[in-house]
């Protein structure tokens, strides 16, 4: 935007340039779902099948990655995501590092630009980010100009490997089929990632959406995110095609927003009754990990019905995908 | 050195009559019928003269905080922004809550020469809520009102001692109306935008619900609440309430509450952060209500400068506020007066009779006799805002690259030029000529 196009009363476009997101898509990066289009959405998940079934067939280590440098920073803890992306990044021949806060400069007071600035130096190309505050991805990709930056989870923003890998699994579950599907995502959606990424996919594929869980951890105005509020989980379930319960940190209860974890149980708590509400073939998403008898009775994770290990196994596959269309982002824009 | 100036055919803030006006010795005195020697003659046929304007609400960052702003490039910024007398908070490092900090303040104020500058003093010691700083010392000293801004004073029973306390000073504690248990770690208004970017949300009840409290309160104690900055449709409805049940409470806002929402948060600008925060479209609409009705007593900017640094980071880690002198007057006048919300003269007027009589303030007129504390701008003069070109230390402001009109040409305080945009590179050149008038 040149200054000449900025009209009196047209404020539209606010802030000092760097701290906002350039309107253009930049595919080197992936920051969220939000904003993808049903047919680029279509076109990953197609690829990712394909390298499920490439890894599953169990054959040797490819090269789409040779050359490039990735660094996978987990600022905040994680087990499944940390080792997928690890997994993925090596089987297709990346330089792949890790590297974690606990022992780093990030405790003696760096910020997180300053660290992130020595990887691009080191010839970091893509970066995988983990981190506690939300929009963090994003800030790294505007002010790394030379990184592609995957967005690994962003405090209560988005996690959009999780929120594909969630696609991809609802897809076998679904034969494919997104449009007059119903899903209902229970529990804690105000500090949830992997709600809002969900609810982008989702919408954007054409599933209604149906959120449900205390008050206290709704967002406001969240119907204005493309989805229905219901206001017991009996309602929220009864005829969907998929449940995806969240998982609840012990921290809620400590913050006062809940009044114990027996009375979430008691009140939101997915069990056989509850699944058998939904249509027969519906599956019980959960993004892991599963405090049992809390979100989910054992009985039903560990039923015919949940699907959490298939989403598992169906992350390694995503991360290859995204690390495929981001590194070929890269070295296009190089 | 007897400095006069002479504005020749100017419009006259309030009546739009071409005036002259005349100042000698640091006063508007009657225009002479022959000559005035030596004159400095500012001559625009477009420009109106005004009393200087009065912002009773920046942060000048000192003591202690020197890298964001000093005394001296605030005090530089608000003469370019039309001003002529400030009121500071004393949320410095350490705070301003003793006399001699007061003594300090207006002593490095004085030494830089370019604007007023009136402290406003701690309410408690170090800010923390608990024990009433000197209020009777610190007023004596020439402290203009006391507040804990930024640092809302959450228990009721301190602030109801406050206000008994302060009444015997005649002077009002400007409340930055907060309830820090409902703000808890939010960082954006409460909403939409709050929930589609994941970042906790302030509601408008952490302030409106303080508002109410406060308002009560002044009714228990006699003593004058002024209500800060405020942002949120109910905080507006609970000034209104307090006037009609004749409660000793006032009320400002601010340009950015007028001008902007919450949206301007996406995707997360922290040019957009302050605090209270953007509201929604709603609130907007509300705060341009209560301005027009009368509700808001006066305008000011919560001139908030921070290192470039500070807000270059993730949204939740950066500090909160922009700075505001330098566009104050342009978006005063592009966004009420230009759209039919205001006439000029009003809008002026909230700028300067009305926060003079908030805070008692000498009143400043065009007649002689007034203090020669003038402002003189050409309203329909257009301009885009280049945060490089300000005075002030802080460039954190959402309104780089705008378009806006209503431009300062020059400022005079005590008789003295503060500020000149003629004398600035690059600035279109008004019609103003330096020689002697005959």
């Amino acid at each position: 935007m040149t200054l000449s196009e900025v009209t009196l009363h047209a404020p539209a476009p606010t802030g000092a340039g760097h701290f906002r997101t350039p309107s253009r898509r930049d595919d080197r990066h992936l920051l969220g779902l939000e904003g993808i289009s049903r047919t680029e959405l279509l076109e990953l998940l197609e690829d990712a099948a394909r390298e499920r079934e490439w890894l599953r067939s169990g054959a040797p280590n490819r090269d789409d990655l040779a050359g490039c440098s990735v660094m996978l920073a987990f600022i905040e803890d994680s087990t499944r995501t940390r080792t997928s992306f690890e997994i993925a990044a090596r089987r297709l021949g990346a330089n792949a590092l890790t590297f974690g806060a606990s022992a780093s400069s990030l405790n003696k007071g760096e910020t997180l630009l300053d660290t992130m600035k020595l990887f691009e130096a080191m010839g970091t190309q893509l970066l995988v980010l983990r981190h506690g505050m939300s929009g963090a991805a994003g800030y790294l990709a505007r002010r790394l100009p030379g990184v592609g930056v995957i967005n690994a989870g962003d405090g209560m923003h988005e996690h959009p490997t999780q929120g594909l890998l969630d696609l991809l699994t609802l897809r076998d579950a679904w034969n494919g089929r997104f449009e007059d599907r119903r899903i209902a995502i229970v529990g804690d959606i105000a500090h949830s990632r992997v709600a809002r990424s969900a609810i982008a996919g989702l919408s954007a594929l054409g599933t209604d959406v149906t959120v449900c869980g205390p008050g206290t951890l709704m967002p406001a105005e969240v119907e204005q995110l493309g989805c229905a509020v219901a206001v017991s989980v009996d309602e929220a379930l009864e005829g969907a095609d998929a449940v995806m319960a969240l998982r609840l940190q012990k921290e809620r209860m400590e913050k006062g927003l809940l009044p114990s974890t027996a009375e979430y149980a008691r009140v939101w708590c997915i069990d056989a009754a509850r699944v058998a509400r939904m249509r027969p073939e519906a599956v019980v998403l959960h993004p892991g990990p599963v405090n049992r008898g809390v979100e989910l009775d054992p009985s039903v994770a560990d039923s015919e019905r949940s699907v959490i290990l298939a989403q598992v196994q169906n992350g390694v596959a995503v991360r290859c995908t995204v690390l495929k269309r981001c590194w070929a982002a890269w070295k296009e824009a190089a | 050195m007897s400095a006069r100036i002479l504005f020749r055919d100017v419009r006259h803030w309030r009546t739009g009559a071409r005036v002259t006006v005349a100042v000698e010795n640091g006063v508007v005195v009657p225009v002479p019928a022959h000559g005035f020697e030596g004159a400095r003659v500012f001559e625009a046929p477009d420009a109106v003269l005004a009393p200087g304007l009065v912002d009773l609400h920046v942060h000048l960052r000192e003591p202690g905080q020197s890298a964001k702003e000093t005394i001296a490039s605030g005090t530089r910024a608000a003469a370019a922004g039309g001003f002529t007398a400030v009121a500071c908070m004393p949320n410095t490092a350490p705070p301003v809550d003793t006399q001699a900090w007061v003594e300090w303040v207006l002593h490095r104020a004085e030494a830089a020469g370019h604007c007023r500058v009136h402290p406003i003093a701690a309410v408690t010691a170090g800010q923390k809520g608990e024990q009433l700083a000197p209020l009777q010392a610190m007023a004596a000293a020439g402290a203009v009102a006391f507040s804990d801004d930024g640092a809302p004073v959450a228990d009721a029973g301190i602030m109801r001692r406050a206000l008994e306390y302060a009444r015997n000073t005649g002077r009002p504690i400007v409340c930055h109306e907060e309830d820090p248990s409902l703000k808890n770690d939010g960082v954006m208004n409460e909403g939409f935008t709050a929930a589609r970017l994941g970042l906790r949300g302030i509601p408008n009840a952490a302030e409106s619900v303080m508002c109410r409290r406060d308002a009560d309160l002044a009714e228990l104690t006699g003593g004058r609440v002024h209500l800060a900055h405020l942002s949120a449709t109910q905080s507006f409805d609970a000034l209104r309430d307090a006037k009609r049940r004749g409660l000793p409470v006032t009320g400002e806002t601010c340009p950015h509450y007028w001008v902007l929402t919450d949206e301007s948060v996406a995707d997360y600008d922290t040019a957009a952060k302050m605090n209270p925060p953007l509201r929604s479209e709603a609130d907007r609409a509300a705060c341009i209500a209560a301005i027009v009705d009368g509700t808001i007593d006066c305008f000011v900017t919560d001139h908030a400068p921070h290192m470039a640094d500070e807000k270059d980071r993730p949204f939740a880690e950066a500090p909160f506020g922009i700075v505001g002198l330098e566009t104050a007057l342009a978006l005063t006048i592009t966004f009420l007066v230009r759209p039919g919300h205001l006439t000029l003269a009003r809008a002026i007027e909230l700028w300067t009779d009305a926060p003079r009589r908030v805070f008692g303030l000498p009143e400043v007129s065009l007649e002689p006799g007034s203090p020669a504390d003038l402002v003189l701008f050409e309203p329909d003069a257009e301009w885009t805002v280049d945060p490089s070109r300000f005075h002030s230390r802080g460039r954190n402001t959402p309104f780089a690259g705008w378009r806006l009109a209503g431009r300062v040409l020059a400022t005079v305080m005590g008789g003295r030029i503060t500020h000149e945009a003629a004398a600035e590179a690059g600035a279109a050149e008004p019609a103003m000529t330096a020689e002697a008038a005959r």
